[in-house]
């Protein structure tokens, strides 16, 4: 239970299309993450699948059924909401209750649901309480505990954590993981952190103005980018990339490199630049240089490093560490 | 600027913004010590403001003259009826151009209010023969429709701004929930605009007590309200300014009352949406 195939789905809102034909699979029990920037179409795609919007054209299949026209409520999904979207006029109890008591399942059996979800989600001691008087973590519990008692066949995250400070959201992170091992449910979960993407993810969807750029594990995006987007987008630091006679050297047109794969050496290296930045985090070192034919890269220095604003460096890099791209952008 | 510069523009502000409150409200006052005189210093001249001998034989002569509680009662019905009335057409309206508006959504909330800026005597006659055809002339039930009818345009615009502040996620969270439209609009939408709703009741309720043009026109006696009461106080034969400031005072003390009670409640609906 929870397998969601799209196929040839498009959405345009008026003469715009958002998302171009697209295809995409995701299995049973999986915990996907599509990530892209602002306005690359990933809550859309989420709100597709949910039933929230209409697809212009294509199918949505529900564990092999399709559910292209079928209304949100029956497709058997449960969404979580960047704003928590929580009932304010009800309280912790009555807003998880709230959907068993649209199925109309009897009371008995909704106060043993919402209790069982209350106490998975340390939710119990302010289950009389208002949302207006909860913190966001507390209140975003809740709506992951009234997503919860549906017992849905996936769960829909649309930037679940965006309203959060950041020590909260990697605590909520290793909750939301948690609760995935847990319940082995399909997941998908939109955001536009790439950590959060890399962390928690099966698989990532990269999405790019509506289109589909890459599907993947955390690691293969990682190590085997198709394109620059990726590639750029991917990994943080963002990689390095160096075009000109500097990339034709290793017959392309653009070549990337990851931060952490450069190394520093003040005497000699591939390339000669100058420190403008230096952040000393302790555990690592990160180094922003000016080269001498005008790029800039970031380096990532293991521990410290004796390095100022100002110094001189040569910085290089191993060549099979480094990504080869051709003049469309795609990799080589 | 300095302190004493600070203070004396507060005093001038407090003394102008006195003088306007004053008045606006003289009238009413007039009206209420005049209901208090006898028909003879009501017309006294020059006037007298306080120095007369208070009576309360107005008051009397206008209950046995024309049974107060009677149209009291009938503007009662007509108010509350139409007001409920125009909430449960409004409500689902105005959900719809908030939440799924479509092209011309913005256009139809500005030709439901223009309809308010027509001359309603433009349409008298053809509504005076459509009452007078199919018996609603002279009953409440038809005041209660023509009054809904006149008030839905303010009613719907009201809520359209309340709910236009609703975050829609919470009722696509509902929806999501396996809440149908009705359910939607019962156990999310009402609950969450609440204040709006009791906001836009009490103004409508007002609106329609206040209400003159319509109800003098289609109605005689058995469905008349306050409105025709106090217009039965002006004869060609002279007036008699004490007892109609009498039945004055009787016809607006409920809704005085009332407005006083939720003046709070009322400026609150008034200026939603016009500071963020």
């Amino acid at each position: 239970m929870g397998s969601i195939r799209l196929e040839n789905v498009t959405k345009s809102f008026g003469n715009v299309e958002v998302i171009p034909p697209l295809d995409l699979e995701i299995n049973e029990g999986e915990f996907v993450v599509f990530v892209g920037p602002s306005g690359c179409g990933k809550s859309t795609l989420l709100r597709l699948i949910a039933g929230l919007e209409d697809v212009t054209s294509g199918t949505i299949a529900i564990d092999g059924e399709d559910a292209t026209s079928v209304r949100p409520a029956r497709r058997g999904l449960a969404m979580v909401f960047q704003s928590y979207a929580l009932y304010p006029h009800m309280t912790v109890r009555k807003n998880i209750a709230f959907p068993l008591k649209m199925a109309g399942m009897d009371q008995a059996e909704i106060d043993r649901k919402v209790d069982g979800a209350a106490n998975v989600l340390n939710l119990s001691s302010y289950i009389d309480r208002r949302p207006g008087q909860l913190s966001g973590g507390q209140r975003q519990r809740v709506a992951i505990g009234r997503a919860i008692v549906r017992e849905p066949k996936a769960f829909l995250f649309d930037e679940p954590l965006s309203n959060l400070d950041a020590a909260l959201r990697v605590n909520m992170r290793l909750e939301i993981s948690e609760l995935h091992q847990n319940l082995s449910t399909t997941m998908i979960y939109v955001t536009h952190d790439q950590i959060e993407a890399m962390t928690m993810a099966d698989k990532i969807v990269v999405l790019h103005d509506g289109r589909i750029e890459q599907v993947g594990s955390p690691l293969e995006l990682y190590r085997n980018p198709r394109n620059l987007f990726v590639a750029g987008f991917i990994g943080s630091p963002k990689m390095n990339f160096l075009s000109g006679a500097g990339a034709e050297a290793y017959n392309a047109h653009t070549i990337g490199i990851r931060p952490e794969h450069l190394t520093l050496s003040k005497e000699n290296g591939l390339w000669k630049g100058k420190v403008g930045v230096a952040e000393h985090l302790g555990s690592d070192t990160f180094l922003y240089v000016t080269l001498d034919e005008g790029s800039h890269f970031t380096v990532r220095a293991e521990g410290e490093v004796d390095i100022r604003h100002g110094d001189t460096v040569f910085v290089s890099a191993e060549s099979e560490k480094i990504y080869r791209f051709d003049a469309n952008g795609l990799a080589l | 600027m300095s302190n004493s510069n600070i203070d004396q523009r507060k005093i001038v502000f407090t003394i102008v913004a006195w003088s306007v409150g004053i008045l606006i409200f003289f009238p009413i006052l007039w009206t209420f010590l005049t209901s208090f005189k006898t028909e003879a210093e009501a017309i006294a001249s020059p006037p007298v403001f306080l120095g007369f001998d208070w009576t309360m034989e107005n008051y009397g002569e206008v209950q046995e003259r024309s049974n107060y509680f009677r149209h009291f009662w009938n503007s009662i019905v007509i108010s509350v009826g139409s007001t409920l009335l125009g909430l449960l057409i409004a409500i689902p309206a105005a959900w719809a151009m908030a939440f799924v508006p479509a092209k011309r959504t913005k256009d139809v909330l500005m030709w439901m209010l223009s309809t308010k800026m027509l001359p309603p005597v433009g349409v008298l006659i053809p509504i005076y023969l459509i009452f007078r055809d199919t018996g609603l002339l002279d009953t409440r039930t038809g005041l209660v429709l023509v009054l809904t009818m006149i008030n839905l345009p303010i009613i719907i615009w009201m809520l359209y701004t309340y709910f236009k502040e609703i975050p829609g996620e919470i009722l696509e969270a509902a929806r999501m929930d396996g809440a149908t439209l009705f359910a939607e609009i019962v156990h999310v939408l009402t609950p969450m605009a609440v204040p709006g709703i009791a906001s836009t009741l009490l103004l409508n309720i007002i609106l329609a007590w206040n209400e003159a043009f319509w109800t003098l026109n289609l109605s005689a006696a058995d469905a008349a309200p306050l409105t025709a009461f106090i217009a039965s106080y002006s004869s060609p034969e002279g007036l008699f300014y004490a007892k109609l400031s009498a039945a004055s005072t009787m016809a607006i003390a409920p809704i005085l009352i009332m407005g006083w009670f939720s003046q709070k409640q009322l400026v609150r609906g008034l200026t939603f949406g016009a500071v963020k």
